[in-house]
């Protein structure tokens, strides 16, 4: 097996399934000779050709929209959108049309589409670059919503997402994406949509995160366990919509405490979704409210001041403390 | 360095073969077979007829709101005349016309328009899209079928249809230049029917004509006269030819005019004069087509009453159809049906507890 960054390993899972279906086209701005800013379609255009690599002009609706006339017709696009600040165009399109087209044709007609694009603060970014919107989607039904956490799942999951029959939102953490590297397979691998993963078992409290946070988190795991002898179980959700609340519940049976770490803004986002979902399916397992430890209800600030705004493991494992303390 | 003008290289012509008056430039006019015309004009009037009897319908309370079509018919049944069984259609929600010829169900827009999904279902083959009402978002999707078509090397064409006021959306100008950047087998259809629900063409845009919007793309453009089938026709015919060539894109706008309210649920007294809808009414297109087909000899009085009587049974035995399958119980769960391929175990929650709802108030009605 190859080490590989979480840019690399997405590499793989497109170039893997450009070779063996006709149908996937890459789409985007920069996709082609560039490879993408972040360098995720790195070579494909070399390898498969213009007509499966698409430079497109500078319109984010129109790479939606067009996408959604390809998957009508049968092909499997992915598009990628250069930074997911710049999705908002997009979502017109996906809110509109893909998410409902199979609805409202009663089955006849769907929509196999990816849109893929990086998500986060934490990289020194311009403004519109670091903001974490999953929830806008995640609220469209007929949307699905995955975010990686790894070079490993990042591939397993990017290709169930090419090959799901409905629109997938893929959100790829900027913070991850050279942040450190995986053995990630070359045979292939998937990964099911909407199933969560405990990344570290525990028996004192549950902490519930995704994408670009699950590294504090596991961190300050590790220092509870190490200062204070609490034993978190860490869940990676993987797919934000639809949401694995059983895997949240069973393990909320165990630990009776929650946490939901994201760096999206706090109000009417995943984590009061997750609290929703825990309150209705797991009340008579709670020993203490369930905390949201988040970015704040801020625009994300400019980079000088985003250390403040990210969730870190200090922030995550003092809050545990004060949660168990306090109960 | 001296300041020159620049004069971009593509011509704009405007085209008009059979006037208000009925008078015929027999050079322009086209070649269509008898047997083609006569079918044009009886889906030019079911359009007409059906139209006119939604609006008695949706008075009467037995559909909901619906956008009439009346006087646009030769705008878009011209240019869909040219579209083969295996090309697409990609309209946005007043091609009525058009949808007939290319097979729509009277009965299935009767039970859509009265707020069934049903009535939306389509089959996995078709070609004609949804209606879309997002003006002009349905666009930048007639790129991707067209793309899509070239690049399985098909010679498919995909036709869109939509109105003035689209044209000042940004998904326009978005599929416009995808469009011509990619050189997509695909023709841009415009009713301009001069009013986007109150909102004047003049306050739509400062161009004298939306054909010339073409030239900014890289595409040829052309300015019909709408409420001619032949002018639409002809032009279509161009564009169809050139897209399925290998030409690319083209924008045709059809200068046509809305005789009737934007949805049933405006009142158009407000914002335009009763002179100007008589004088458009002058110039409506479905007795001109008449009287160039009976003038031509295709066309007699005596067919014209027997086509009007079998028009009139259809659309009959479509509302009776329609109207006694809406009258059986349908099931309220349906609205979880189709959502995705694979319904999310919240979903189906979601989807009991309506279902347990259901459940109790039926055995409510049976118990009491």
């Amino acid at each position: 097996m190859a080490k590989r960054t979480m840019v690399q390993a997405l590499n793989l899972a497109l170039r893997q399934e450009m070779a063996k279906d006709d149908r996937v086209i890459v789409m985007g701005e920069d996709v082609g000779l560039d490879g993408g800013v972040f360098r995720v379609t790195d070579g494909l255009v070399a390898q498969f050709g213009e007509q499966r690599v698409l430079d497109t002009p500078l319109a984010e609706s129109a790479i939606a929209g067009m996408a959604i006339g390809m998957a009508i017709y049968g092909l499997r696009p992915v598009c990628e959108i250069q930074f997911s600040g710049f999705a908002y165009h997009s979502f017109h399109q996906l809110e509109n049309h893909a998410a409902r087209m199979r609805w409202r044709t009663q089955g006849g007609l769907h929509v196999p589409m990816v849109l893929r694009a990086p998500y986060g603060a934490g990289v020194r970014a311009l403004e519109h670059h670091s903001e974490s919107r999953e929830a806008y989607w995640a609220h469209t039904p007929g949307l699905k919503m995955v975010i990686p956490s790894g070079p490993r799942n990042a591939r397993a999951l990017l290709v169930s997402a090419i090959r799901d029959p409905d629109p997938v939102i893929f959100y790829e953490a900027k913070a991850l994406y050279r942040a450190f590297r995986e053995e990630v397979p070359d045979e292939e691998e998937t990964l099911p949509i909407g199933q969560a993963r405990v990344a570290r078992e525990g028996r004192d409290v549950t902490l519930i995160t995704y994408g670009a946070m699950l590294p504090p988190t596991l961190e300050a795991a590790e220092r509870l366990h190490a200062e204070e002898g609490i034993e978190a179980e860490v869940i990676d959700l993987l797919t934000i919509s639809p949401l694995d609340d059983q895997t949240l519940a069973d393990s909320l049976a165990k630990t009776g405490r929650a946490a939901v770490v994201h760096e999206a803004q706090r109000s009417f986002g995943v984590g009061a979704e997750v609290v929703a979902r825990l309150m209705e399916r797991a009340f008579y397992s709670l020993e203490a409210p369930i905390a949201r430890i988040t970015g704040f209800d801020t625009i994300v600030p400019y980079f000088s001041r985003e250390k403040h705004y990210l969730p870190h493991a200090d922030r995550i494992a003092g809050r545990v403390k004060d949660m168990i303390k306090a109960v | 360095m001296p300041r020159k003008s620049i004069t971009p290289d593509t011509d704009l012509e405007q085209m008009s073969i059979l006037d208000a008056d009925g008078a015929l430039d027999t050079d322009l006019e086209p070649d269509i077979a008898a047997e083609t015309l006569l079918e044009l004009h009886h889906t030019m009037l079911l359009a007409r007829r059906f139209d006119e009897r939604l609006l008695n319908l949706q008075r009467q309370g037995r559909i909901g709101t619906f956008p009439p079509c009346k006087g646009h018919e030769a705008a878009h049944l011209g240019a869909a005349a040219h579209l083969r069984p295996t090309d697409w259609m990609v309209p946005s929600f007043r091609e009525l016309a058009a949808l007939l010829w290319r097979g729509a169900s009277l009965e299935q827009m009767l039970v859509f328009n009265n707020g069934f999904n049903e009535g939306g279902a389509l089959p996995p083959d078709a070609r004609t899209l949804p209606m879309a009402v997002p003006v002009g978002s349905q666009m930048l999707h007639a790129v991707g079928l067209a793309w899509a078509a070239q690049y399985r090397r098909t010679d498919e064409v995909v036709m869109t249809f939509f109105g003035d006021g689209a044209t000042s959306e940004g998904d326009f100008h978005e599929a416009m230049n995808f469009a011509a950047v990619y050189q997509v087998p695909l023709v841009f259809v415009c009713q301009n029917n001069h009013w986007a629900i109150s909102i004047p063409l003049h306050k739509q845009t400062r161009t004298p004509t939306l054909a010339q919007k073409a030239l900014a793309y890289g595409m040829p453009g052309m300015q019909v006269d709408g409420n001619d089938l032949l002018s639409v026709y002809v032009a279509a015919g161009e564009a169809m030819a050139r897209a399925r060539g290998g030409g690319g894109p083209t924008l045709i706008e059809c200068v046509t005019y809305r005789l009737i309210m934007h949805t049933t649920a405006d009142d158009p007294t407000k914002y335009r004069s009763e002179e100007e809808v008589k004088a458009w009414l002058a110039r409506d297109p479905l007795p001109r087509f008449q009287n160039y087909l009976k003038n031509k000899g295709v066309l007699a009085d005596a067919d014209l009453s027997a086509i009007e009587a079998d028009i009139e049974n259809r659309i009959q035995a479509a509302v009776t159809r329609a109207e006694a399958r809406m009258a059986q119980p349908h099931d309220p769960l349906l609205m979880f049906e189709h959502l995705h391929a694979e319904r999310p175990a919240e979903l189906e929650r979601q989807r009991r507890e309506l279902a347990d709802e259901l459940d109790v108030a039926a055995k409510g009605a049976t118990d009491g």
